[in-house]
């Protein structure tokens, strides 16, 4: 039997052999995405035990504007898609279309961020901020958590099209451009999430 | 513009701090101008500070640990000795500082010696175990390291600006909260224990990635060597576990500098879910620590007895169940806080579930011993003791998996016995094991054996002296954490386990001693074949040190034991052919890692004292980092193929030395 030979050439025969960079980079990335919603997970734990402990403070029913947590919705769920024909666009290495598709990304996640602001500000000035109870505490940091995934997310999304514009498309540059996509889709499953257990479930309680 | 940071802060009052730091920053000092009066500070920065190579991150993981053993081992000594003077008296140490020495040494332990000792190891054996140059993200690697690093470093600099902790090692609330800890002491614990966190969730994402994704060609998952499995299995704990922590110590974070009620007495917080969230990370942690170490044992007992690992696919599948059943068993740290007979039931029994697996690793490294030609060595004397001593906890585990038995022994030091029974027992011992075995394989000597049986009996006899008395004194209902007491019948079992750290520290300097025999006696125990041990994986079919891209050319994996199966076939058919040589691309050093910590510091220290506008200044400065980094246009430096021809041919030339003739 015969187990450390080696191959004629230097390279891998048929055999596996380590992956390619692509390969690893997506993989290692999905790891991460998965420990980030595994973070989420504790914050969401946290705001299901928490939800009922008002403390004689207001409840999620009389707080929350689904009007508006809807228009967050559409802006989130539109510029993923926006962030698809972005990542279409660096495939078809089609730089104008790959700026323009990647601004309006950028312009409904800093819409996005704006709605919720807004509403946090609205909240503190009601006397429902973070400090007034538990329930509140954990609404704030998990949809809080949120927005500074998306926040991180527009950096990244700035710091990406410089990129693009200095170095061109190259190998590493689409790699990063293919994290940087799967990280936004990320956040859009969580918010689905946030939406439907945070301020659905709340209405409703 | 300081925050809370006044001159006030530095315990210019208290000589116990303010002497052990001044031997810290003068060991430091020392440290730094031998480097600078050798001129050794550009390969000091070049090739270690900058190094993305896995062994040398490897081998500055495991110096840290050991350092930091040393300064966690400290504190067990002040503990040992104070309670062993505090009968009717107040000892040594006032309340307030004995309170912040216990939570120093089980934080600094577990988070600073037991995890950077086993990291170090993965991080040194994993890519030359699966036949590959580095990991997954090498310059991440580096960060990881770093940002370790950072946590020891505000750990320690607690002692000299401020205070530690006084919660214990897990900051239960309320005691944590800002009401009762109004200093900076837990705010220390939350920042450095976030940051060094950061760094092993990226280094769990990276081990996974490597495991999975790069391994030598024809090594498929059940040819991998078992420390690969155990690795493995850690890793996704890091993963699945350490965000967990992250999210609680948030919480813990904004509830004390926001006014958020997550584990308050008042607004409604909810203090019970502060230990639901802190176990549902800190019980796979024990797994995160003890799988490794198990890894360990098994390449040591499978080496030294000179046979394959008995039961491998046994031992694989008992290493996955380990790691799933670690994340159903977290309430048993918690029986007497109210969950109800029904919950504790069933918590109690996936405890006891939990020994089943372990049990039947036992019995695989006991039979891969039978009909084996065991040669004891130190490594193997740690594994043996191990043996036994690890059963022995395990079973007062068990013991403590049943809940009426766990309310009359809840925080006693019978608790305290039994995880120091298996941490020591299991992880250190393993750590020790692992060290001594790969040592060679690091530098390319050996280490003194004699010294390091000596060091191994020392350590042995003292954990039994240490802490035996700690399981009597449990019985006799003694409490943990206590800084005086009145009952003269636990008084000659303290004195007995203050001897023990006496022992205990023997140990610790014959370990030390080693070290610097071996390193001065260097060409004497140089290991001139790759192979010192006659191995059975990977590792061992490189140079020892391994060059810097570890195989010139990518091994063919066909069986379980690869290398031993080389061997064999090099004996019975003469050495295969050489091979076409080409250039390798290996990753180029990078200060990326160094400079991230640098900011971390920054912005843990600023957040601790509350100087925000320096905590900005420091997130600035890790954005900055990240987009030089990203701007950099070469990632890697090309090896020309007459440097890996001439490395290797060297490497193959000791071995065909080496090999006729069986070890």
């Amino acid at each position: 039997m015969t187990a450390v030979t080696h191959s004629e050439h230097g390279a891998p025969r048929d055999q596996g052999g380590p992956a390619s960079t692509r390969i690893v980079v997506g993989y290692g990335f999905w790891i991460f995405l998965l420990s980030d919603i595994v973070m989420f997970s504790a914050f969401f734990a946290a705001f299901a035990v928490l939800s009922g402990n008002t403390a004689g403070g207001p409840s999620g029913k009389q707080l929350f504007d689904l009007n508006e947590v809807a228009l967050e919705t559409g802006c989130l769920l539109v510029s993923s898609f926006t962030c698809g024909l972005a990542s279409l666009a660096a495939a078809a290495r089609y730089k104008i279309k790959f700026y323009a598709a990647m601004a309006v990304t950028g312009l409904l996640g800093a819409v996005f961020l704006g709605l919720e602001v807004h509403e946090f500000v609205g909240l503190v000035a009601k006397g429902a901020g973070p400090q007034r109870s538990a329930f509140l505490s954990s609404f704030f940091t998990v949809v809080g958590c949120h927005g500074l995934h998306v926040t991180v997310g527009l950096l990244w999304l700035g710091t990406m099209m410089a990129q693009v514009y200095a170095k061109g498309f190259r190998a590493d540059i689409l790699r990063r451009m293919m994290c940087f996509s799967l990280f936004w889709h990320a956040l859009d499953i969580i918010w689905v999430a946030l939406f439907t257990v945070v301020y659905l479930m709340g209405m409703v309680q | 513009m300081f925050g809370k940071l006044t001159l006030a802060a530095i315990p210019l009052d208290q000589p116990i701090p303010m002497i052990a730091s001044l031997i810290v920053a003068l060991s430091i000092l020392g440290v730094l101008g031998w480097v600078a009066a050798k001129g050794y500070v550009p390969y000091l920065w070049r090739d270690w500070i900058c190094s993305v190579d896995h062994k040398r991150i490897g081998v500055m993981y495991t110096l840290l640990a050991m350092v930091m053993l040393l300064r966690g081992f400290s504190d067990a000594i002040m503990m040992r000795s104070q309670q062993a003077l505090a009968f009717h008296s107040g000892g040594y140490l006032p309340p307030e500082h004995y309170d912040q020495v216990f939570s120093a040494h089980g934080t600094i332990m577990i988070f600073f010696v037991a995890m950077p000792f086993l990291i170090g190891l993965m991080n040194f054996v994993l890519p030359l175990q699966l036949g590959v140059r580095d990991v997954a993200f090498p310059t991440l690697n580096s960060v990881s390291f770093w940002l370790t690093a950072t946590g020891v470093l505000l750990v320690n600099l607690s002692l000299v600006i401020g205070e530690f902790a006084r919660t214990g090692w897990l900051p239960y609330p309320p005691l944590s909260e800002l009401q009762y800890s109004p200093g900076v002491g837990v705010d220390y614990y939350l920042w450095s224990l976030q940051i060094a966190g950061v760094g092993t969730l990226l280094t769990g994402i990276n081990f996974v990635t490597t495991i999975l994704k790069l391994r030598a060609p024809g090594m498929t998952y059940l040819r991998m060597p078992m420390f690969c499995w155990t690795s493995l299995a850690s890793s996704l704990l890091i993963v699945a576990a350490f965000p967990i922590l992250t999210a609680t110590l948030a919480m813990l974070t904004l509830d004390r500098y926001l006014g958020f009620h997550f584990f308050t007495n008042t607004g409604g917080g909810n203090m019970m879910m502060f230990m639901n969230l802190i176990w549902a990370w800190g019980h796979p942690e024990v797994y995160i620590l003890i799988l490794p170490a198990f890894g360990i044992y098994s390449e040591v007992v499978s080496t030294f007895s000179g046979k394959p690992l008995f039961g491998y696919r046994s031992m694989v599948i008992a290493t996955m169940a380990i790691c799933l059943l670690s994340f159903t068993v977290w309430l048993h740290h918690f029986f007497t806080m109210g969950a109800g007979a029904d919950v504790n039931a069933i918590f109690g029994v996936a405890s006891m579930i939990i020994a089943v697996p372990t049990g039947v690793k036992v019995f695989n490294w006991l039979f891969t011993m039978y009909g084996g030609t065991v040669r004891f060595t130190t490594p193997m004397l740690w594994s043996l003791g191990f043996m036994v001593t690890f059963v022995i906890g395990g079973m007062t585990g068990v013991l403590m998996a049943v809940p009426p038995a766990d309310f009359v022994l809840h925080n006693s030091l019978f608790l305290v016995a039994h995880f120091h029974n298996v941490i020591i027992g299991g992880v250190l011992f393993g750590a020790f094991a692992g060290y001594t075995y790969w040592f060679p394989k690091a530098f390319g000597f050996r280490l003194h054996e004699g010294l390091g049986q000596a060091a191994f009996w020392f350590w042995l006899v003292g954990f039994y002296v240490a802490f035996m008395p700690l399981y009597v004194l449990g019985f006799m209902g003694m409490t943990r954490r206590m800084q005086h007491y009145d009952v003269p019948e636990w008084r000659p079992w303290l004195l007995i386990a203050a001897a023990g750290a006496v022992i205990i520290t023997i140990g610790i300097i014959l370990q030390i001693v080693q070290l610097v025999v071996s390193i001065r006696g260097r060409e004497a125990l140089r290991d001139t074949t790759g192979d010192p041990w006659d191995g059975r994986s990977l590792e061992w079919s490189t140079a020892s040190p391994p060059p810097a891209f570890n195989f010139a050319v990518l091994p063919l994996v066909e069986g379980e034991d690869a290398y031993w199966s080389a061997k064999r076939q090099a004996r019975e058919q003469g050495a295969a052919a050489e091979p076409d040589y080409e250039a390798i691309e290996v990753p180029r050093n990078s200060p990326t890692g160094f400079v991230c910590a640098f900011f971390a510091t920054i912005i843990g220290f600023s957040l601790i004292w509350h100087i925000w506008w320096f905590a900005a200044v420091g997130f600035l400065g890790a954005y900055a980092t990240f987009v030089v980094f990203a701007w950099r246009d070469h990632g890697e430096d090309e090896i020309p193929a007459e440097d890996v021809a001439r490395i290797d041919r060297a490497n193959r030339a000791a071995r065909a030395t080496a090999l006729p003739e069986p070890i």
